[in-house]
C-alpha cells in the first residue's frame, strides 16, 4: 500500500536519507528503529510530505506523494500522524482538537464530527476528558487524545514518530496499549520507536536504519531471533538497547 | 507664585477636555484596530519564504520603526496635499499615520508570537490535512495572539500617550484640551499639572489591567 523507492534527501551536502527503498502492505505493523540521527523520523515524515524529498518515489495507494501536482492536503487528511511531543492544539479543548480537521478538511458537520470524536475518545479511554484543555492532561493522556485525533480522519495508515519518547515511564504502557489494540484491529502502522518489547510483540516487520540508509528490513521474528544473521551495526544497536 | 486650582470644575471637563479625550481614544482604538489587521499581514509577509514578499515587508517595518512618529505625522500631513491637491484634515491624517505606524510595531510583536510557537504545531496541523491558510487561521494565529496580547496592550498604552503628538498638526486631542483651557483661564501651569495627573492615572490603571490579563491568558502552565 505504501511504496518507497530510492528516496534520497540531504540538507546541503549532508545526506539524511540515502536511497531508501521499502514497501508496506495493508495491515502491516512496521517498526523503524536505529540510533538517533539515523533518519527514521525523516523517513516517515516523507510519507505525508512533511519532509520534502529530492529524489525517488513515494506512493500511498495510488497517490504519488513525490509528484508536485498531487494535492498534498488531500493525502495528509487520510494519513494519520502521531508526534513525539503530542502537538495537541493548546488553545482548543480536547473535543475541538478532534473536530477541527474533520469539519474544516473533511467537511463534516459539527454534530457528525463530535459523534465520531466521542467514539474514538472512548476507544482510547479519554471520553471523560472531552471538555478539558490539553494542559490539564498528563503526557500519556495527551498522546492518547492525539491518537484519537488522527483516527477521526479515517486514516488508511497511521504514522507514529517516537510516540512514547517524551513520556514518563509509567505512562508509556497506556499509549502502547492503545497502539497494540489498533494493530490487532488491522490498522496499517509505521512506528518509529525504541520500544523493542512492542516491536517484538506487536510488529510483524522491523526496519533498522543507520546514517540515513535502511540496513535491515526483515520480519520482526527474524530480527530478534536470528541475530547472528543481522549486520554488525544492527547487532551493536540491539545489544545496547536490550542490555537494559 | 502659587497654584490657583479654582478653574478645576465640571465645566472644564465638558467644555474643553471631553472632546479632546474622545478624539485621543478614537485615534488609539482606530490605530489599534488597523494596526492589528495590517500588522498581522505584514508579519506574515515578513515570515514568507518568498523574498520578493518578505524583503519589502521588512523594509516597510524597519523604516516605520526607525522614523520618529512626530516626523511621520508632519510629513504625512504636509506631503499628502502636494500629491492629491487638497488637505485631508488633521484628524483623518492622524488616523492614517497612526494606523500605518502602529502596524509596523504590531507586526514585529505578532511575528515574535508566531515564531515562539513550536514548529510541531504547524506540522501537526498540516498532517491533519489543513491548508496553509487554515493552519494559520485556526492553529497558529489564535495562539500567537493569545501569547502576545499583554505586549500588544502595553503597546496600546504607549500609543495612547503618543496620541498627544498630534499637537504637531494642530488636531484637538486630550492634551490640546488642557492646553486651551489653561490659556483661556490664564492658568497654563495648573492645566498642565492636571494633564499630567490625568494621563498618569489613565495609563496606570490600564497597565494594571494588562498585568492582570497577563496572568490569565497563559495556558495554565502548559508544557514548555
Amino acid at each position: 500500500m505504501i511504496k518507497i523507492k530510492d528516496v534520497s534527501k540531504s540538507y546541503g551536502s549532508f545526506p539524511v536519507l540515502k536511497s531508501c527503498t521499502t514497501s508496506v502492505g495493508k495491515g502491516d505493523v512496521v517498526v523503524i528503529c536505529g540510533p538517533s540521527g539515523s533518519g527514521k523520523s525523516t523517513l516517515i515524515k516523507t510519507i505525508n510530505a512533511l519532509e520534502p524529498i529530492q529524489s525517488g518515489e513515494i506512493w500511498v495507494g495510488d497517490t504519488p506523494v513525490h509528484d508536485t501536482r498531487t494535492d498534498i492536503t488531500k493525502l495528509r487528511a487520510h494519513v494519520g500522524m502521531v508526534f513525539q511531543n503530542f502537538e495537541l492544539f493548546p488553545h482548543l479543548s480536547v473535543m475541538d482538537n478532534l473536530t477541527l480537521a474533520q469539519i474544516k478538511v473533511l467537511g463534516r458537520t459539527s454534530d457528525e464530527a463530535s459523534k465520531r470524536g466521542l467514539k474514538y475518545l472512548e476507544r482510547v479511554g479519554m471520553a471523560a476528558h472531552q471538555h478539558k484543555f490539553p494542559s490539564q492532561l498528563s503526557g500519556g493522556q495527551q498522546q492518547r487524545v492525539a491518537i484519537a485525533r488522527a483516527l477521526c480522519m479515517d486514516p488508511v495508515v497511521m504514522l507514529f514518530d517516537e510516540p512514547t519518547s517524551a513520556l514518563d515511564p509509567e505512562m508509556v504502557g497506556e499509549v502502547l496499549d492503545v497502539m497494540t489494540t489498533l494493530a490487532s484491529e488491522g490498522m496499517t502502522m509505521l512506528c518509529v520507536t525504541h520500544e523493542m518489547g512492542f516491536a517484538r510483540r506487536v510488529s510483524n516487520r522491523v526496519i533498522f536504519m543507520d546514517h540515513g540508509a535502511i540496513i535491515e528490513d526483515c520480519s520482526s521474528k527474524d530480527f530478534f531471533a536470528k541475530s547472528e544473521e543481522r549486520s554488525p551495526r544492527a547487532r551493536d544497536f540491539l545489544a545496547k538497547i536490550l542490555s537494559h | 507664585m502659587s497654584l490657583d486650582l479654582h478653574f478645576y470644575s465640571w465645566s472644564l471637563v465638558t467644555d474643553y477636555l471631553f472632546r479632546g479625550f474622545v478624539f485621543s481614544l478614537k485615534l488609539t482604538l482606530t490605530a489599534t484596530f488597523f494596526g492589528t489587521v495590517i500588522g498581522t499581514f505584514l508579519a506574515l509577509a515578513r515570515l514568507s519564504k518568498k523574498t520578493y514578499i518578505s524583503h519589502p515587508a521588512a523594509a516597510v517595518i524597519n523604516t516605520m520603526r526607525a522614523v520618529p512618529l512626530v516626523m511621520l505625522i508632519l510629513w504625512f500631513y504636509l506631503l499628502v496635499p502636494l500629491f492629491i491637491g487638497r488637505s485631508i484634515g488633521a484628524e483623518l491624517s492622524a488616523y492614517i499615520t497612526f494606523s500605518i505606524f502602529e502596524s509596523a510595531f504590531f507586526a514585529e510583536i505578532i511575528r515574535s508570537g508566531i515564531q515562539s510557537l513550536p514548529r510541531g504545531q504547524t506540522q501537526a496541523a498540516q498532517a491533519l490535512g489543513l491548508s496553509n491558510a487554515q493552519v494559520l487561521r485556526y492553529v497558529i494565529l489564535p495562539q500567537a495572539f493569545r501569547q502576545t496580547i499583554p505586549i500588544l496592550l502595553t503597546q496600546v498604552i504607549v500609543l495612547f500617550q503618543d496620541s498627544s503628538l498630534v499637537y504637531a498638526i494642530g488636531a484637538y486631542d486630550w492634551l490640546k484640551g488642557f492646553e486651551i483651557a489653561g490659556k483661556n483661564y490664564g492658568r497654563p501651569v495648573e492645566a498642565y499639572l492636571l494633564a499630567a495627573i490625568s494621563y498618569f492615572t489613565m495609563c496606570f490603571i490600564l497597565s494594571r489591567i494588562v498585568q492582570e490579563l497577563k496572568s490569565r491568558v497563559s495556558f495554565n502552565g502548559s508544557e514548555a
